[in-house]
């Protein structure tokens, strides 16, 4: 079946088997590996990526299902050369330590401020409880986001204003 | 790399145009809602369906409303609004506090009230919710429209009524005054399955518990409900007493089987205590407190 997706603000048309998990359609077919593939049971969250701006397990969706939308992966964070917040946080407070989970982690943590961007600790670890790291202990994640809330970017006023 | 075995894919626009697809499509064609327990079985080879009738453009699946007495609750409607929604917190709180311990936020972006139903996993939560409630199913099908009472819509694990040509189009709760609900889950981790959960609403007067109704899920309770623990509480003072005597028959009818989430006389000892808290707080709310 032929479909059409924005991904990251480029639209493509790939024809895919109907089965194709986004996931796959993802790494495989448009060659980028950002999103990372953790488990077979739609627990880990590391292909965590946005559909019209809404975090989802994109190897719980199909790629046929993703016709028509809007896909932003982690590689579409960065704007103008310059890393997102997030992405800043994870590398200031120190938010991975093999980096399998963090695609995920940043996609879910940027939803999360874009939404709430003063979110508490509880709302920082409900907001990524979709997502397992085996590595840190959460705790370096959650700085992170909240490095991202204290350090959102200056030329978007309007999120800097509580 | 786990993938699913090869599919047909079709969108329906309609609930008439999915009945059409199921039909054409055959016996083993299914639709897919959420996709979040489906796909998994899928990827698994679990469940190998020949083709899939997406659920996902039809409007008039969608949302939370009030009809009469009833709220109206389409089979589309994702765990993310259910958990947002201000009608279904005003009438029942239960609903927010299930939701709130249904999976993770990202899996309730994209899993759906109506695919719960239909799944029938003896844990859900939205089922315990469903029959503690005394809802109604809404089913339509090649020859139209029908009802069932929730606590006759699934006919055991991963079975429901619901023939291969049919969907499930709305679910619907009976609104009742002075009602106060709550939920209470005991799960591994944040986001799990739960090892046992009860759901209850109960209406108070004058003392006297007038109403009520009681689900637990994960505890292998036929209909995800406890007729036998409402019957024992119905009519009695609203006391801690009553909700205990009313608990412990949660906890002796319902029949757990043990597994990696633990033996069976743990869980009958949470299906008591989970019960307990439960109706302590749905009357409590029911009193004003
Ligand atoms: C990691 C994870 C954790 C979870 N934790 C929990 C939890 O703690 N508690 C809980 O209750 N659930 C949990 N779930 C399940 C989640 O709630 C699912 O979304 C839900 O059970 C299925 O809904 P769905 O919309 O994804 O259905 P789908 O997977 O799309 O469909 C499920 C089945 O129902 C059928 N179906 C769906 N909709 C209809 C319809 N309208 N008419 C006819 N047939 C239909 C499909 O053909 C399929 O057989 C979890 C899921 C995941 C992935
Ligand atoms: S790969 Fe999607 S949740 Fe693990
Ligand atoms: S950094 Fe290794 S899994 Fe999270």
């Amino acid at each position: 079946m032929q479909v059409t997706v924005t991904v990251n603000g480029q639209e493509v048309t790939r024809d895919v088997e109907p089965r194709t998990l986004l996931v796959h359609f993802i790494r495989d077919d448009l060659l980028m590996r950002g999103t990372h593939w953790g488990c077979d049971t739609s627990n880990c969250g590391a292909c965590t990526v946005w559909v019209d701006d809404e975090p989802v397990k994109s190897c719980t969706y199909l790629a046929v299902q993703a016709d028509g939308k809007s896909i932003t992966t982690v590689e579409g964070l960065e704007k103008n050369g310059e890393l997102d917040p997030i992405q800043k946080g994870f590398m200031e407070c120190h938010g991975l330590q093999c980096g399998y989970c963090t695609p995920g982690m940043m996609m879910v943590g940027r939803a999360l401020l874009d939404k709430n961007p003063h979110p508490s600790e509880a709302e920082i670890r409900e907001g990524i409880s979709g997502n397992i790291c085996r590595c840190t202990g959460y705790k370096n994640i959650v700085a992170s986001i909240q490095w991202a809330a204290e350090h959102p970017v200056s030329t978007e006023a309007s999120e800097v204003t509580a | 790399m786990q993938t699913p075995a090869p599919v047909d894919y079709a969108k329906a626009t309609s609930v008439a145009h999915a009945i059409e697809l199921l039909q054409q499509l055959g016996d083993e064609a299914r639709p897919i809602a959420g996709g979040h327990s489906l796909l998994p079985m899928m990827k698994l080879r679990l469940a190998a369906p020949e083709a899939l009738v997406d659920l996902n453009d039809i409007p008039e699946l969608q949302g939370v409303r009030i009809e009469g007495d009833h709220i109206v609750v389409g089979a589309m409607t994702k765990h993310r609004d259910i958990l947002e929604s201000a009608i279904l917190h005003e009438h029942y709180p239960i609903f927010r506090e299930a939701e709130h311990v249904i999976a993770d936020p990202i899996v309730r972006n994209r899993g759906t009230i109506g695919g719960s139903a239909c799944q029938a996993d003896p844990a859900a939560d939205l089922s315990a919710v469903g029959s503690a409630l005394r809802g109604t199913a809404v089913i339509q099908g090649p020859g139209g429209t029908r009802e069932v009472p929730l606590r006759e819509f699934h006919d055991g694990p991963y079975m429901t009524v619901l023939e291969p040509t049919e969907v499930l189009v709305a679910l619907k709760y009976p609104i009742r005054p002075g009602a106060g609900s709550a939920y209470e889950k005991v799960e591994r981790r944040h986001g799990d399955w739960g090892v046992a959960t009860a759901g209850v609403f109960v209406v108070v007067r004058d003392g006297v518990v007038a109403d009520c109704g009681i689900g637990n899920a994960a505890v292998g309770a036929e209909h995800y409900c406890s007729p036998g623990a409402e019957d024992a509480l119905i009519g009695q003072p609203a006391t801690e007493e009553s909700f205990a005597a009313a608990a412990k028959v949660a906890g002796e009818q319902c029949n757990p089987s043990a597994d990696q989430r633990g033996p069976v006389d743990y869980k009958r000892h949470l299906t008591t205590e989970l019960t307990l808290r439960a109706l302590r707080r749905a009357a409590a709310a029911s009193q004003g407190a």
